[in-house]
């Protein structure tokens, strides 16, 4: 077990006229190993949700343990819960500020306490593992680099944490195809280094369908259904109750079913999609 | 009367040598059409996008509007073009000034000296083509990213142009804020407004009548989506990618299903495949 949320819920400017609750009741249970995706309309309670788990927002109302981390304990160990849980924001590369890379890079695992010495070697292995010469930039301005890079480097000041659980908040927003499939292909790579459970908050039902274990559906502040893509993305009811949409390939298969053809199976990757169509021949 | 660009250069103010956003382009934007434009961050698709209204002048070469230089000191010939030529970015929030939806709307008619019966008649045209008739006297603050950028499409609309300019206006919006604001651009094509969206979303470009390619400044392709997509060489060489349809249709062709070349969409693809066998 790596997170255990209880019964978690949240008002923004509670007691006020303003009040707006963002969460409520929400109880989840994440194993480390996973790929978690979560998705939900604007507004469903997703980002509340993941900046609970790194102490970003204060605990109101439920439980939430993290490794053995508890945060409704009376002073909670936040230190260790923030280099427990790495936390990308939406477009991370407006949150640099250092004036070079290392400086910018080496920010989170100096306020971690580490030596001198263990802090430039964290900060040469995450620049490495984002896909960045560590020679070449880091004297450079963060600013000076393409947006792609910038993005890259922001991941790295995270990573440069080791966190076992990585979060990331919409991290392939706004980026072109290359770059898209160059973060998704970091996330994947940084998972077998050393952050075993990642969360990605996502409004693509087709990367999310890709590359997650499970699926969490937020809907009204509520976790509408937590299971595998192919059960929420095959819940034409939840679905539309939600007003989610489901990945390209699943549309494929639902028109397929409505002229008739029914698959073997039920895919929700292009792989799988292609291998219903071809292998076995199941037509 | 179209947007013509002939041998545009741009290059953005700087203290060292200067790299050019946009490199020698030449090409004129059809009335009513829909053209989308594609390429990496970086190859200089936003540059061109303000270059249409003149919110970028050329250093070099000229954009014309209606047969109108962009390139005037003269500010009401100016303002006549980005009358013409409305432009959406990306995120709503930073394109709302009002605090209630209707004087949103009314800003751009009002500062065009519209007279007040007028300007109601455009706020029910406006909210009217984005489907937003109902919270007119609500505040935008409280909207979907969906409804946001419908707005923010209906505060140009108010304007009454001839063209609309999208740079990436559904990057940020959930799936179904994405469906809303493609459906309503769709629909004002239809209605005979030049579309010019800028997008990373290939699937967006499947219904365009043009796609145009950018990369380091310079126009690189420039076609039908058939066409474009149709040159998978082409399509590796600018780190563009299929539309998934698209994708799938030409990995059904390598395990053996003869589906004929096209573009798709997951139901032509569907009904495709149904008819291969």
């Amino acid at each position: 077990m790596s997170i255990e949320v209880k019964d978690l819920t949240y008002t923004y400017s509670p007691n006020t006229p303003y009040a707006a609750t963002a969460l409520r009741g929400v109880s989840l249970h994440i194993e480390e190993g996973e790929y978690v995706g979560i998705i939900g309309k604007t507004g469903s309670g997703k980002s509340t949700f993941i900046q609970h788990l790194n102490a970003l927002i204060r605990l109101q109302s439920g439980e939430i343990k993290v490794y053995d981390i508890d945060l409704n304990a009376k002073k909670p160990d936040l230190k260790k819960l923030r280099g427990t849980v790495g936390m990308v924001m939406q477009y991370p590369e407006y949150q640099l500020f250092d004036e070079t890379v290392e400086k910018d890079v080496s920010y989170g695992p100096r306020n971690l306490g580490l030596s001198e010495e263990e802090i430039r070697e964290r900060v040469r292995e995450a620049i490495e593992l984002v896909g960045l010469d560590y020679e070449e930039v880091r004297d450079r301005s963060p600013f000076e680099l393409s947006g792609g890079q910038k993005r890259r480097v922001a991941i790295a000041g995270v990573i440069a944490m080791r966190p076992r659980i990585l979060v990331l908040d919409e991290p392939i927003a706004g980026l072109d195809p290359r770059g898209k499939q160059e973060i998704l292909a970091l996330i994947k790579k940084l998972k077998n280094a050393y952050s075993p459970t990642v969360i990605v908050v996502s409004h693509d039902m087709d990367s999310v369908a890709e590359n997650c274990d499970k699926v969490a559906l937020f809907a009204d502040g509520e976790i509408a259904r937590f299971a595998s893509p192919r059960e929420i993305f095959y819940d034409d009811e939840l679905l539309s109750r939600t007003e989610m949409d489901c990945p390209s390939v699943v549309k494929v298969v639902k028109e397929l079913e409505r002229l008739g053809k029914s698959l073997p199976t039920r895919p929700v990757t292009k792989a799988e999609l292609v291998a219903a169509l071809t292998v076995g021949e199941g037509v | 009367m179209p947007i013509t660009f002939d041998h545009v250069t741009y290059e953005y103010p700087t203290d060292g040598t200067p790299v050019p956003a946009v490199k020698d382009v030449s090409l004129e934007i059809a009335d009513g059409s829909f053209v989308c434009v594609l390429g990496e961050n970086g190859s200089g698709k936003s540059t061109l996008a303000k270059l249409m209204n003149g919110l970028l002048v050329p250093t070099d070469g000229d954009v014309r509007v209606d047969g109108a230089s962009t390139n005037t000191e003269d500010e009401d010939a100016l303002f006549a073009i980005r009358k013409k030529v409305g432009m959406v970015f990306q995120n709503p929030d930073n394109q709302m000034i009002a605090s209630i939806i209707e004087d949103e709307i009314a800003f751009g008619p009002e500062n065009l000296g519209v007279p007040r019966e007028e300007i109601e008649e455009r706020i029910t045209y406006a909210l009217e083509a984005v489907g937003m008739t109902q919270p007119r006297h609500h505040t935008p603050e409280k909207l979907s990213g969906g409804q946001k950028q419908r707005i923010a499409i209906a505060s140009v609309l108010a304007m009454r142009p001839s063209t609309l300019v999208l740079d990436e206006s559904t990057a940020m919006l959930d799936p179904k804020g994405r469906r809303e604001v493609m459906e309503v651009i769709r629909e004002l094509n239809r209605q005979g407004i030049t579309i010019v969206l800028i997008t990373h979303y290939m699937e967006e470009t499947v219904r365009a009548d043009r796609v145009i390619v950018m990369s380091e400044g310079a126009v690189v392709m420039d076609g039908t989506p058939a066409e474009i997509f149709g040159d998978t060489e082409a399509v590796r060489r600018y780190h563009l990618e299929l539309p998934i349809s698209d994708y799938l249709a030409e990995k059904l062709r390598e395990a053996g299903l003869s589906l004929p070349h096209k573009i798709y969409d997951e139901k032509s693809l569907a009904e495709e495949i149904c008819r291969s066998k």
